[in-house]
């Protein structure tokens, strides 16, 4: 990006205008996640910089707010932190509840979306699938349609699941899915689908499938041809597949709101309720863990899309 | 069978079985239905591959959401409870005066329904059409059960003035078929008077047209806001080494990674009155003390926010066609005179066109639809119609209004995404 040599003088000025413009924009897009990072480490309850902080004054900052999410519902949190404090907080304390909702259906549901949509993935791929356009829409239709709408559907559908056997003519009784965490991770782990839709077929466009015939003409059996030859080759868009349905579980309130029970409290709710009722820097301390999450996040997709591309020979972008 | 005939293997089966219309494979059967027969085995496979995931999205997605859409125009509410009048409604036209007849069947109904403790259903149902009538209803069931004597006109007049209400009759007929469209003309701010004709509500009360604009627009300039803000830095990503613009594409997904809640909770935070962004004005000496922003809890609020968090949806495809444009193109173009503004014009920015309307769309549609965000910063001005639906689910339990509001909300989703896969294609989307 450099000037050319026969630029006017306009053209050189509008070349740096034109830096400075991203500058600003880049700033916009990053700012407001680094910022609150310092405010999380606040000593006040204030959601901006006190004086004390600005003169980088120790006294200014504290770990307060994240010692509030562990104390945070427990039962003795003021006694010393030996064994039973700490089992104290692991089994009462409502942020590590949270945590520990969101990752149980977030694992589960990534495995549904996961194996169900790799599947999927294959078959759209290959060039004899009938119906191929329509069946990729409306299986990408749910990262598409509102949620609420989704939410609002599933709401009625998961409190009576056996409603819909009495258009049948069938009168079954059978329990609810709502407040249950079977519940939760079907309705995860079909939000999360579409991305594990995208990036598998994504990562199929360039393989060849002349690789498939190769192994089966040396007698090599489907399912060992799936498992040696073609996993491993698609395994980055499959893993990337993944992360994505988890950080769409483990990010999903509204259908949480809507059909998980008391028993269901995920990070995202409890942020939701933190925020809705009254914001404390608490949510900052969270929102700063996961800032520091998604980076992680990010950090293994990059190295991931760099390898596959990188296996498969296919030249970056 | 002509191509077939051009095929050097199937020539040699024709010498073979010596039949030059019926080409046959090794073990005698004819080529073409084996062709078929495979054919469809593979067709049948790879179906096979797909059926339990399009199942999975069917039971848990796609049947769900027509179910509830069902509500839009199916509540029993009243005329399952209510038989009899629902019956003479259905006997009558529109506007006719209630008769002896009339007045025995609700009588009637109403003594049977508050006896089985239906009473709250119906009135909720008539109370959606006609605010404040629920009250009445089971008032007058908890009388009815004290026992009621002809003629029954008088008697339910005497309990309660109101049942001679014209405009009551006539929301008592328009509930009295379970099928109805009168929640589709109310999500549009219609009704029906009392000779059945389709009218506008009284102004006061004429919300749900305003809020479909306001949605619309709202996300109009939300797009319209990430294209300016995503253009610039799609051009830049593209143009500059890859190894610096690798570095620099960090910045476009990190936010793209963080959680949703996290990234509005910042905005909150900025854009408070007590927040960062009024404090560092303040301190600017551009505004004083006690002339803070009111920047949040308000449309300003959502639109800060929304365009933030949609930015990433446009700077992605912008940028995966603008790696693809050729440089060499506005170059000639400058050699043979253009200035910079007319190449970038006339040969750069055509050629952007397909990842801009893939961008714009994905933005649009996805902005449509929010909820989140416009709930925690939107205040009331900055609501959206997701909103609404939310609203009327979970606080005044009208469930067939909102379904009849996300009937047209999804309609028109749908039809820009229909739209979508026929520009786009929906496989052509990328995420990172």
């Amino acid at each position: 990006m450099a000037v050319p040599t026969y630029a006017t003088p306009l053209e050189r000025i509008w070349h740096y205008a034109y830096i400075a413009i991203c500058a600003a924009i880049f700033f916009f897009l990053i700012a407001p996640i680094v910022v609150i990072i310092p405010l999380s480490f606040n000593a006040e309850p204030y959601f901006t910089f006190t004086d004390k902080m600005l003169e980088f004054d120790p006294e200014g900052y504290s770990m307060r707010w994240y010692d509030s999410l562990l104390t945070f519902g427990m039962t003795a949190p003021d006694g010393p932190r030996d064994l039973s404090w700490w089992g104290d907080a692991w089994a009462n304390a409502k942020w590590v509840q949270a945590a520990k909702n969101s990752i149980i259906i977030g694992v589960f549901s990534t495995i549904l979306a996961t194996v169900l949509g790799t599947l999927a993935a294959l078959g759209l791929s290959r060039p004899e699938m009938p119906f191929r356009r329509a069946i990729m829409a409306i299986l990408i239709s749910p990262m598409i349609v509102p949620l609420i709408i989704t939410a609002t559907g599933m709401f009625f559908f998961y409190s009576n699941p056996c409603e819909l056997l009495t258009l049948f003519g069938l009168d079954p009784q059978c329990g609810r899915l709502a407040g249950t965490y079977l519940g939760v991770i079907f309705a995860h782990a079909t939000l999360g689908i579409p991305f594990v839709i995208i990036t598998v077929t994504a990562t199929l466009v360039g393989f060849d499938q002349s690789l498939n015939r190769a192994a089966a003409s040396l007698g090599a059996s489907p399912r060992r041809t799936f498992f040696r030859v073609t996993m491993p080759l698609i395994l980055p868009g499959v893993i990337s597949g993944a992360l994505f349905a988890f950080v769409t579980s483990f990010d999903e309130v509204v259908a949480v709101l809507f059909i998980a029970g008391p028993d269901q409290q995920t990070i995202p709710r409890q942020m939701w309720n933190g925020i809705r009722e009254q914001i404390s820097p608490a949510i900052l301390a969270v929102a700063t863990l996961l800032v520091v999450f998604s980076i992680a996040l990010l950090t293994t997709v990059e190295l991931l899309r760099r390898r596959s591309e990188r296996i498969r020979g296919v030249t970056p972008h | 069978m002509a191509n077939a005939a051009l095929d050097p293997h199937a020539a040699i089966a024709t010498t073979a079985s010596g039949a030059p219309d019926r080409l046959t494979t090794a073990d005698g059967r004819p080529l073409v239905r084996a062709l078929a027969r495979s054919q469809s085995k593979a067709r049948r496979r790879a179906f096979l591959l797909v059926a339990p995931l399009l199942a999975f999205i069917l039971i848990t997605f796609v049947v769900p959401i027509g179910q509830m859409l069902q509500r839009s125009f199916h509540n029993d509410g009243f005329s399952a409870n209510m038989p009899q009048i629902s019956a003479w409604f259905a006997e009558t036209p529109a506007g006719t005066v209630p008769d002896d007849a009339a007045w025995t069947a609700l009588a009637a109904d109403l003594t049977a329904s508050a006896e089985a403790r239906s009473i709250g259903v119906v009135g909720t149902r008539i109370n959606y059409d006609l605010a404040g009538s629920r009250s009445l209803f089971t008032s007058t069931g908890r009388k009815v059960r004290r026992g009621i004597e002809p003629p029954y006109r008088d008697a339910l007049l005497e309990m309660d003035e109101d049942w001679g209400d014209p405009q009551l009759w006539s929301a008592m007929r328009g509930a009295s078929s379970a099928v109805t469209g009168n929640f589709y003309l109310a999500a549009v701010d219609r009704t029906r008077d009392e000779a059945g004709k389709i009218v506008q509500v009284e102004e006061n009360r004429r919300i749900y047209v305003t809020l479909f604009w306001r949605t619309f627009w709202l996300s109009g300039l939300i797009t319209a806001l990430t294209f300016v803000l995503g253009f610039p830095i799609a051009h830049l990503l593209a143009t500059l080494p890859m190894r610096k613009s690798n570095l620099l594409m960090i910045l476009v997904l990190l936010p793209f990674w963080t959680s949703l809640l996290v990234r509005t909770t910042s905005w909150m935070v900025l854009l408070q009155q007590q927040g960062v962004i009024n404090d560092i004005l303040v301190w600017l000496g551009i505004i004083g003390d006690g002339q803070r922003l009111q920047m949040i809890y308000n449309q300003t609020g959502t639109i800060i926010a929304m365009t933030h968090i949609l930015l990433p949806f446009m700077i992605l495809p912008l940028y995966s066609v603008m790696r693809t444009i050729n440089p060499s193109y506005v170059r000639a173009a400058r050699s043979l005179g253009a200035t910079s503004w007319t190449a970038f014009r006339r040969i750069y920015f055509p050629q952007t066109l397909p990842g801009l309307g893939a961008g714009a769309m994905l933005v649009f549609i996805l902005a449509v639809g929010y909820y989140i965000t416009p709930a925690l910063v939107g205040g009331s001005s900055g609501q959206l119609i997701s909103n609404m639906i939310a609203m009327h689910m979970t606080d005044t339990l009208n469930w067939s209004m909102a379904a009849a509001l996300a009937a047209l909300l999804l309609g028109a989703v749908l039809a820009l995404y229909w739209l979508y896969d026929r520009l786009v294609g929906v496989d052509n989307l990328k995420l990172g």
